[in-house]
């Protein structure tokens, strides 16, 4: 056998193999997820991508990759990819184009600017981003440097419900985040003689099937990895998912009651004594307060609330209680509620008084490596005070005022452009984002609201049914390979480099650039992108980081910042200096006291959802069904990866949802059943499979479907609203924070396509007819709930 | 020298389908071909109430065992890319030692 190929090329960043060049680097979307995991890059002599390969000396992933970075290249060199800027010759939704140069385009975009500028002010144009695009710093950067607006948001991800409700609970109750130790702080990782990272010894999965999700920068694989090493597993999902299999206790729980099962686990620790005396006296304030308000969830009632057996909550308390240590690893299904805000500040409270807190194996609090934090509010402080309080959601303070958002509020966002009030909205620019295929709640509502606005950009990777439908300019964005980047997201800080190009597409920092050179030149200054990320490592990162330049930094690609644990101990975590965690009080807040502040409920409370069988039984009779959306399957990052003949599409070729297989029979319902899934707000269709795991009163849904093999121009739009899930969920509806959407709490029902129901698709109804949520209530901006669908 | 075989400890297979893209890359094939294909069982309840819910990735005629890659001091390309670290390459005997210390596994040993 030959020397070991991996061991020769360690620490080169780039080297021959035979007629390909070899490039060690990182990657991040889009196309995938924005894990930023570490991979090989194989470019021919033409500087074509023909393979990419997981990195072994990478920490993160330490050579392994998913299929979707595996099955890059099909989407790099996809031949339905955008390649040029192109102006709308048709109308909107005839998906007719004229190519024109980017020199056009930028004439175009400063002519809107500068017309919308003085007829009405920069608060007029809101820019979104898909999530974790190039790092999410330069949409930002450029909304608020270039165009000067206040409103940058996540593209209509109702209540902002993805990791923001958590993040604001987090840092209001320990002015820090925590996530789950797995030993991603180190660079050598599973090592517990050269670390002090200790496996934990029971893991809890809540709300987020890790190993297929791998949300937050989180790669969830990390847990099979501990799960080898002895740890244990606790999972909280309404289906049985892998980890559950292998869980000492699973969790059934109904979709949108997870703040009651916490509130019970408190209890059970509370009074059986299993709590941190020393952690929670020290460090913790508010637990009698906590648990007299946990006092009345006692496992029978939170058992008959959430549709799990008293005796399991019981045993996950104590399981979790006693294993030293535990740690919890969280996700999106916590947001997806209106009650996510008390959701996650309950969950937050088990780790706490738990004393799991910043331990080798606990739930640790973790920084930005090297103090970088750049992001959604990316140059938002250069805004003058009176431009920033035109920023949208204003109407919640915590997020607004307290300043626990970093993003103008998306549902505030829709009802702005549907009302002009409080001031009009003129222009949307959205890069990398496709709502109306995939967050945006109550999709049809979004085209018609969309579709209102002036002067839409859209800048993607493909066209796609959000393009079609809105846009006037339609620029194409790089793909991963094929842009020069740097990031952090915890840690560690990772460098990208580019080794392709297609056609004229370039990456969110050139056209950032571009836009506000026309605008704003003062404010870039930089030739290009790779000297705008030279100025990020020089005068916006901390002077630990070892390399200063992307030159210098491609070449070592990563770098990991010192981590100490127990940092609340070492005065690690307060300005002053002083021992405590970064809150008022310096505790951990079990009552929360910045929460109290601005009007909020102190302490955790569960919320029926608005749609469930105990809160509206009259649309539970009509809707015999939960409903619970967006699982993730490791086909798609999101909408993405649809594009026909790529293995994904081979692997996933239809929208599928998931019922009880006695529930399914009961309705004369076969697996692989195309069904119209229905409520009060409309209707789409999947295919249907069996899921014995489910409990019969509960039916799993996918999203971000859309069909780029079919037709582009409306009627069709791709079909984007025929299987899409959304048509059955509100915009609107949030927590009393502005935080959370009942994106996983709904009611339905579900009947079998026939030709005579189908005859009108959705895609259909929504574009020509008008159809689905079109009724407003004047009175408060919402859609008029049961007045929506009405065929 | 014995033959090369794959172990599988298939109790901490998520059934990603990393090793069957990875594989679909090495060996080039297209659309329904596969190397090496992931199997599924469950989710099922068993008479005693736990449930059962396995993967098994099975290579199929088309496995040349990455014998080009293994040739340049690779290694496998569904071992290397595997995130769940649940598959192993290596002479039989090692192999099947291997896998005596797992709870559920699998050895292939491809016959020439």
């Amino acid at each position: 056998m030959s020397e070991n190929y991996y061991e020769s090329h360690k620490g080169e960043w780039q080297w021959q193999d035979g007629d390909y060049t070899v490039t060690r680097t990182t990657t991040w979307s889009g196309p995938g997820c924005h894990d930023g995991c570490g991979v090989l890059y194989y470019t021919d002599k033409d500087g074509k991508l023909v393979k990419v390969e997981g990195d072994p000396d990478n920490p993160f992933n330490q050579g392994t990759l998913c299929m979707r970075c595996l099955e890059m290249p099909e989407y790099v060199n996809n031949p339905t990819r955008l390649g040029h800027p192109m102006k709308r010759v048709g109308e909107r939704g005839e998906n007719k184009w004229e190519e024109i140069s980017w020199d056009e385009a930028l004439d175009i975009i400063e002519e809107k600017v500068r017309a919308i500028w003085k007829d009405y002010g920069p608060e007029a144009i809101v820019a979104h981003v898909g999530t974790g695009r190039n790092n999410n710093d330069h949409i930002p950067y450029m909304t608020y440097s270039a165009f000067g607006s206040p409103n940058f948001s996540m593209g209509y991800l109702a209540g902002d419900s993805c990791f923001c409700p958590r993040s604001a609970s987090m840092a209001s109750m320990n002015g820090d985040f925590f996530i789950a130790d797995m030993s991603q702080q180190f660079e050598k990782r599973y090592d517990e003689e050269n670390t002090e990272w200790r496996c934990p010894e029971v893991i809890v999965n809540w709300g987020c099937n890790a190993v297929v999700s791998n949300s937050d920068n989180f790669f969830g694989h990390w847990i099979v990895d501990c799960m080898q090493r002895g740890a244990k597993m606790i999972t909280v999902d309404p289906a049985l998912t892998w980890l559950a299999a292998r869980s000492e206790v699973w969790l059934r729980v109904r979709p949108g009651t997870d703040a009651a099962l916490a509130m019970a686990m408190i209890h059970v620790i509370a009074e059986e004594d299993l709590y941190d005396h020393d952690f929670v006296e020290k460090w913790c304030y508010g637990f009698d307060e906590l648990v007299e308000r946990c006092q009345e969830w006692t496992p029978e009632k939170a058992a008959e609330v959430c549709w799990v057996e008293p005796e399991k909550i019981v045993a996950a308390a104590r399981l979790y209680a006693q294993a030293k240590p535990a740690t919890i690893q969280w996700g999106l299904k916590v947001d997806q509620t209106t009650n996510a805000t008390a959701t996650a500040n309950a969950i937050n409270a088990l780790w706490s008084i738990t004393g799991n807190v910043d331990v080798p194996g606990g739930n640790i609090i973790i920084r930005n490596a090297y103090q970088q934090n750049l992001s959604y509010g990316y140059s938002y402080r250069e805004l003058t005070p009176e431009v920033q309080a035109k920023r949208l959601g204003s109407e919640f303070p915590l997020m607004s005022r307290a300043g626990y958002s970093s993003s103008a509020h998306a549902d505030s966002v829709l009802k702005t452009i549907e009302t002009a009030d409080p001031y009009p909205i003129r222009m949307v620019w959205m890069t990398s984002t496709n709502p109306i295929a995939n967050m945006g709640a109550d999709a049809p509502r979004l085209y018609r609201a969309l579709r209102s606005v002036d002067f839409v950009v859209v800048n993607d990777l493909f066209m796609t049914p959000t393009a079609v439908a809105f846009a006037d300019l339609v620029l194409p964005a790089a793909m991963s390979p094929e842009r020069n980047s740097q990031r952090c997201w915890w840690v560690p800080h990772r460098t990208m480099v580019k080794v392709t190009q297609h056609e004229e597409c370039v990456g969110d920092d050139e056209l950032a650039l571009m836009v506000g050179k026309r605008l704003h030149p003062e404010n870039f200054p930089w030739e290009d992108g790779v000297e705008w990320i030279d100025h990020i490592l020089q005068y916006e990162t901390d002077d630990k980081l070892p390399y200063k330049t992307l030159e210098e930094g491609k070449k070592q690609v990563w770098s990991y910042p010192d981590f100490e644990y127990r940092k609340y101990e070492k005065g690690l975590l307060r300005f002053d200096g002083g021992p405590g965690f970064n809150t008022p009080t310096g505790r951990i807040e079990l009552y929360n006291t910045n929460m109290m502040l601005w009007g909020y409920d102190a302490l955790p409370e569960f919320k029926e959802p608005s749609c469930s069988p105990y809160e509206s039984p009259e649309l539970y009779e009509k809707y015999p069904f939960v409903l619970t959306t967006g699982a993730r399957s490791y086909e798609f990052f999101h909408s993405e990866h649809r594009q026909a003949g790529t293995t994904s599409r081979e692997m996933h070729p239809n929208p599928m949802f998931e019922m009880n297989p006695a529930a399914a029979e009961n309705l004369g319902l076969e697996e692989g059943d195309w069904c119209w899934i229905e409520n009060q707000r409309g209707r789409c269709r999947q295919k249907l499979r069996f899921n014995p795991s489910l409990d019969d009163r509960v039916v799993r849904a996918e999203h971000g479907w859309w069909f780029p093999e079919t037709e582009g121009a409306e009627p069709n739009l791709f079909g984007v609203f025929d299987s899409n899930i959304n048509n059955l969920t509100p915009q609107c509806e949030n927590g009393d924070t502005g935080f959370g959407a009942p994106y996983a709490n709904q009611l339905c029902k579900i009947y079998k396509c026939t030709e005579e129901n189908s005859k009108v698709m959705p895609s259909y109804h929504v574009t020509m007819e008008d159809g689905y949520s079109k009724d407003i209530d004047e009175a408060n901006g919402d859609v008029k709930v049961g007045k929506t669908y009405e065929r | 020298m014995s033959a090369n075989a794959l172990m599988i400890d298939y109790e901490f297979c998520t059934g990603c389908h990393a090793c069957e893209v990875a594989c679909k890359k090495h060996l080039e094939v297209g659309e329904g071909q596969y190397g090496i294909h992931v199997l599924q069982d469950g989710p099922r309840e068993l008479p005693d109430g736990r449930w059962e819910y396995n993967f098994l990735p099975m290579p199929t005629s088309l496995c040349d065992m990455c014998a080009g890659r293994i040739a340049e001091g690779k290694d496998a390309a569904c071992v290397h890319h595997c995130p769940a670290h649940c598959m192993h390459y290596g002479p039989a005997e090692e192999m099947a030692a291997l896998a005596a210390e797992k709870t559920k596994s699998a050895v292939f040993v491809p016959v020439a």
